[in-house]
């Protein structure tokens, strides 16, 4: 499956498949920054790249560059990606003001210290 | 061996930035450095989009993504570092288990990915056939109802308008939440 | 150029001369800029003060002191203060400068069928405006890195006024975008085309106006005075780069007048027809690329003149700015931009959007019918590139008639796309 050989990797056109792996590495990127951040901040930053991720993926599969099977998504591609974007930058705010409270609230970024609701 | 076809080239190069800055990201402890790398990877992101041919989705990423959004990151790293240099440590424990789920989940996605054989790239001559177009007439008539590209199907408009309002809403939202508690909090120290 | 040169030698050769040819061709034009200017400050702050400015180096007006002062810093000590983070200290100074500089790279300064660009995207403003607002990045590692209160305090203040101004910078540069109805620059430059008339800033009530609105924010989005907040060394000792000494520091001034040039230029091309000159002298000489490659050369550099001398006058009108007007306090900052940029922007937008309805194909206050300029149509794309050429030799009765055919061709770049 990963068989094609190293001479050839420069001189084909890439695909669908290689953009889908690197958004799946900035995924897993993120995923494990929200996972192992105790830094509030760094959790956002790890769903930044998580979205970043589904963007990228969003692109590929909309690009007429990487596949011409008539299966590619076409303009729908970028137009979700844009609004992935936007929302996005929704989301970041949102986030902040989140965090400039849970600061204000606990005199820190960590979010381990958010922990009044445990049983 | 064949000449070097370019935008593969390219491709290996941002895709190889936008990676290695994500690892970065997720490596650092140190929050400025990490929206530093972040930066820098969203800024390789856009270069893959440009590549992709969808320049106004990458233009759009710098612009918003990258310009807007990370100032504000670093802005609240500001008002929330309360030593100079804020590092939290992850436990040691955690990263292994990190590492182990997020091995696992790429091996997966990129076998998958590789397992299907319309997605892994067209041919050469192919490729240089194709005909570039410019995508922000489609995508600005899309986004207003109208699809220039098949127009049998429906455009955007309901999407772009609700977004519109969301984005109204989540800012007067973001707002009011960072006020209020800090005139709270203002009050109760006089 | 990298597809004639690729006639002779190897592809990837052609495209990485060509490449380079641009990357030094924009480096020398900030860095030479940068000189300048610098010593046009000096001058110009001098004169304004009453005061004859640098007057023996290098000749009568002193125009080697930049070169001077250069030297000077190059042999200065390269300090990092004991408690900063020194990776992002370093590295600070150069993310400014490339922002400052990669700005240039969409930037043409000269139009027509083969504008004079280093890299043609047909989303050129909103990269421009995105790499630009990237420059602020720079300072505020700088500020965060340098590990003092002053630097900190700097690179807060520009944070919260680049992300301000940046909203009504972003409705001002769409007003041109909405009349040429196009992202190109190549494209907004080239339908102003003709005289002093058809210049986007004469373009209708609204587009005038908001054309000061642009400036305003402009030049606080470069963090020129009365905007700069960032460095005001009353309050802040020097702000962002107080920690910074020798040649870093001066990287972060080059970054400053680049950016300044850079936001001139879009004005210039924006607004106040870019290549095309307030009179139509290329027009009257047949200097175009139809008539050889050598007067078409001839005309491409004569834009290319009027492109980089209106930036001057541009960052010329900043320097009177800021040698004039005394600092503003940060809440007024704010207030100027949120209470009444930000208003005025978008309701001139509003403006300039209904006129643009009422009043297609109308320029100077809707006063005069617009030539015909084929390029407005479209967003650069290869429909209006075809049917360019097929026009441009046509005469003047010609043309009015084309103007009537417009909605027609409107049509058809739109299918072509």
């Amino acid at each position: 499956m990963f068989n094609f050989p190293l001479a050839n990797l420069l001189s084909e056109p890439v695909g669908v498949a290689h953009y889908v792996t690197v958004g799946a590495i900035l995924f897993i990127c993120g995923a494990l920054c929200m996972a192992t951040k105790r830094n509030a901040l760094g959790v956002l930053m790890g769903i930044e790249l998580v979205l970043n991720g589904a963007n990228l993926n969003f692109v590929a599969f909309g690009s007429q560059y990487l596949r011409n099977d008539g299966h590619s998504l076409g303009l729908d591609g970028q137009l979700m990606a844009l609004f992935v974007i936007v929302l996005a930058a929704a989301e970041a705010a949102v986030a902040l003001a989140i965090a400039l409270n849970f600061y204000n609230n606990h005199d820190s970024i960590d979010v381990d210290r958010a922990d009044q609701l445990r049983g | 061996m064949d000449s070097i076809y370019w935008p593969t080239f390219f491709f290996y190069l941002f895709s190889g930035l936008a990676c290695a800055f994500a690892v970065a990201v997720l490596l650092s402890s140190n929050i400025v450095r990490m929206a530093f790398y972040l930066v820098l990877s969203l800024g390789a992101t856009a270069g893959l989009m440009f590549l992709a041919g969808a320049e106004f989705v990458g233009a759009m990423q710098l612009l918003i993504y990258v310009g807007g959004t990370l100032v504000l990151l670093i802005f609240g790293v500001m008002l929330t570092s309360q030593e100079r240099f804020v590092v939290m440590k992850t436990w040691a424990g955690d990263w292994v288990k990190a590492f182990l789920a997020g091995g696992a989940l790429l091996f997966i996605l990129a076998y998958a990915a590789f397992s299907i054989p319309e997605w892994r790239g067209i041919e050469r001559t192919e490729a240089d056939a194709i005909v570039a177009q410019p995508t922000v007439t489609p995508i600005a008539m899309g986004l207003l109802g109208a699809r220039t590209d098949d127009p049998s199907r429906a455009g955007y408009l309901l999407p772009f308008e609700i977004v519109s309002v969301h984005l109204l809403v989540v800012l007067i939202g973001a707002a009011y939440l960072a006020r209020a508690k800090r005139s709270r909090s203002s009050i109760e120290k006089i | 150029m990298a597809p004639f040169l690729s006639q002779y030698i190897w592809t990837w050769l052609a495209y990485t001369i060509a490449g380079l040819v641009h990357v030094v061709l924009i480096l020398n034009l900030v860095a030479v800029g940068a000189l300048v200017f610098i010593w046009l400050e000096r001058k110009i702050s001098g004169r304004i003060q009453d005061r004859l400015g640098p007057t023996r180096v290098g000749g009568k007006f002193g125009w080697l002191q930049t070169l001077a002062d250069g030297i000077k810093l190059l042999t200065k000590e390269d300090l990092a203060p004991a408690g900063a983070d020194h990776f992002l200290f370093r590295i600070a100074p150069y993310v400014s400068f490339c922002a400052s500089i990669a700005a240039f790279i969409a930037i043409p300064f000269a139009g027509g069928e083969y504008p004079w660009i280093a890299q043609h995207l047909n989303v050129g403003v909103f990269f421009v405006l995105a790499v630009l607002g990237l420059e602020v990045f720079g300072v505020i590692l700088a500020g965060y890195s340098s590990a003092s209160k002053w630097s900190l305090f700097g690179a807060m203040r520009e944070a919260a006024q680049v992300v301000s101004y940046e909203v009504p910078l972003g409705m001002c540069v769409v007003v041109p975008v909405l009349i040429a109805g196009s992202l190109d620059l190549v494209v907004i430059g080239d339908s102003q085309a003709g005289s002093l008339l058809n210049w986007f800033i004469f373009h209708d009530p609204f587009t005038f106006i908001i054309f000061w609105v642009y400036c305003t924010c402009a030049t606080a989005s470069v963090n020129r005075a009365p905007f700069d907040l960032a460095e005001a060394e009353s309050e802040l000792v020097a702000g962002f780069h107080t920690e910074y000494s020798g040649l870093r520091w001066s990287f972060f001034f080059m970054a400053e007048y680049g950016s300044m040039f850079s936001v001139s230029i879009l004005a210039s091309i924006l607004f106040l027809g870019g290549w095309h000159g307030p009179i139509p002298v290329t027009n009257f000489l047949d200097l175009s690329p139809e008539n050889g490659p050598v007067l078409g050369y001839m005309g491409q550099l004569i834009g290319a003149v009027n492109v980089i001398g209106k930036g001057v006058f541009g960052v010329c009108i900043m320097m009177w700015i800021r040698w004039t007007l005394p600092r503003l306090r940060i809440d007024q900052v704010m207030a100027t931009c949120l209470k009444y940029c930000t208003p005025i922007a978008a309701a001139m937008f509003l403006g300039a959007t209904l006129w643009q309805l009422q009043m297609p194909g109308k320029a100077f206050f809707g006063l005069i019918n617009v030539s015909p300029s084929v390029f407005a149509i479209g967003d650069g794309g290869s429909a209006t590139r075809l049917v360019k050429p097929a026009e441009s030799k046509q005469d003047v009765n010609e043309q009015d008639q084309i103007a009537r055919k417009k909605p027609a061709s409107l049509e058809l770049a739109q299918k072509g796309l």
